[in-house]
């Protein structure tokens, strides 16, 4: 997997957020985007995983030199962010579920169950989200984004409201996303820096 | 395939979703409850014409589907789904999605209305099979407009004046067949007698339909 970034650039109306950012990552390689509060790091992030669309430049996805279609982009991505949010009225095996049908995950109870397991919420399955702390909220999130075993991870202030159990989790997920897949943090915190191999400066 | 699947699935956690809140529901069975209690107090003494009890009919049901259709996009956006929603559906297959649990809420809103709007306001029809094609083809066209505009108004601040006010001139060519083809069954029972009212909610239904799902990626991702 190769995920390239060409000259990408966002105004919102005349105001220009950001201009000209270019980044290249392959499968074992990880990055991590800084800059100031309201500097667009989460524009970006959200433009790099398609949920937006940049006024200028494009993001490319390849496997083996082959682009992938915007369509596709989705099964290859997990995103968490604060700004992704699960369905409150459902229970988290109900949120779970439905995502997993809705992107075709093979053994999905299983999986699920794993993945609830590894973020210490196994038990509260069962629970709406709507009773979930916003901790164990943020840890539902990164079962969501891990559900597809995404080639790309893109973590948006990856450990926010996570206690220090949940912040280890969530490095050792960075750990072994890094080791042979795409790792994308979008952050101002200096633990979270080292898990990127390069920082992409994002300045208006 | 694929995108019948994704609606499928989506329309399954809209309903679990509607089943354990009961805000759509609740809001558009007590819009029309009130509306037609309402109705039938202050018309019910004057002996109106089956012309007038046609409009009042229709206009319970748009009204009503006004006061909760909207919510099917308002509560992504509000509880910031959407964009989890984007990252699991392909844009057609949410429309799908949402409209199909529209058309099943107004149907339900209309078991219920209707044989309460015939006995309250003492209407009668002669055409029962023509009054339900044009009431099931009227569902199909206000569930496919006030998708659309409910997508494209989740998005604004003022939402509920928003979706009326952009609905209306949508959904008025449904309203307008549906009270004509309404008026048309309370004196005739072939479906013939009606047949230019219901090529005309079908065209409406099979329109909008397609533009919404060639526009709606535009709707759904700006």
């Amino acid at each position: 997997m190769e995920l390239q970034i060409k000259n990408i650039g966002k105004d919102f109306a005349e105001r220009r957020i950001f201009d000209d950012i270019n980044f290249s990552l392959k499968s074992g390689q990880s990055a991590a985007i800084v800059g100031p509060n309201g500097s667009g790091k989460t524009t970006l992030a959200k433009i790099i995983c398609g949920l937006i669309r940049p006024s200028r430049g494009e993001v490319i996805y390849r496997i083996e030199n082959t682009p992938i279609p915007q369509q596709e982009i989705y099964h290859h991505v997990g995103l968490v962010g604060p700004y992704l949010e699960l369905y409150e009225e459902l229970t988290a095996m109900e949120n779970m579920l439905f995502f997993a049908r809705m992107q075709r995950v093979p053994n999905a109870e299983d999986k699920i169950i794993s993945l609830l397991s590894q973020m210490n919420l196994a038990g509260r399955e069962d629970d709406e989200v709507r009773t979930y702390s916003s901790g164990m909220r943020q840890r539902l999130k990164y079962a969501f984004a891990l559900l597809t075993d995404p080639q790309v991870l893109i973590l948006d202030e990856p450990t926010s409201n996570l206690d220090s159990d949940g912040i280890d989790r969530v490095y050792a997920i960075m750990t072994e996303q890094k080791k042979n897949k795409i790792l994308l943090i979008a952050t101002n915190d200096k633990m979270d820096l080292k898990y990127g191999d390069i920082q992409v400066a994002v300045t208006s | 395939m694929q995108l019948l699947h994704d609606a499928w699935l989506i329309f399954l956690k809209d309903v679990r979703q509607e089943f354990k809140t009961r805000y759509s529901v609740n809001a558009i069975l007590l819009f029309a409850l009130v509306t037609l209690v309402a109705v039938s107090f202050s018309i019910g003494t004057f002996n109106a014409g089956s012309d007038i009890k046609s409009a009042l009919l229709w206009i319970i049901i748009f009204f009503s589907a006004m006061s909760g259709l909207s919510h099917i996009f308002v509560r992504e956006e509000d509880k910031h789904t959407a964009d989890t929603l984007k990252l699991v559906a392909q844009p057609t297959g949410i429309f799908l999605g949402k409209f199909l649990f529209n058309l099943v809420l107004l149907c339900l809103l209309e078991i219920i209305t209707v044989p309460l709007f015939f006995a309250v306001m003492d209407f009668e029809i002669k055409g029962v099979s023509l009054f339900i094609s044009v009431l099931i083809l009227g569902s199909v066209g206000l569930s496919a407009g006030a998708t659309m505009t409910a997508a494209i108004i989740s998005k604004a601040s003022a939402k509920g004046a928003l979706f009326a006010v952009l609905s209306f001139p949508i959904l008025l060519p449904v309203i307008i067949a549906g009270i004509s083809g309404t008026k048309i069954a309370v004196q005739q029972t072939a479906i013939s007698e009606a047949s230019g009212e219901l090529q005309m909610l079908f065209a409406y239904s099979v329109v909008v339909i397609t533009a919404a799902i060639l526009l709606f990626d535009f709707v759904w991702n700006e």
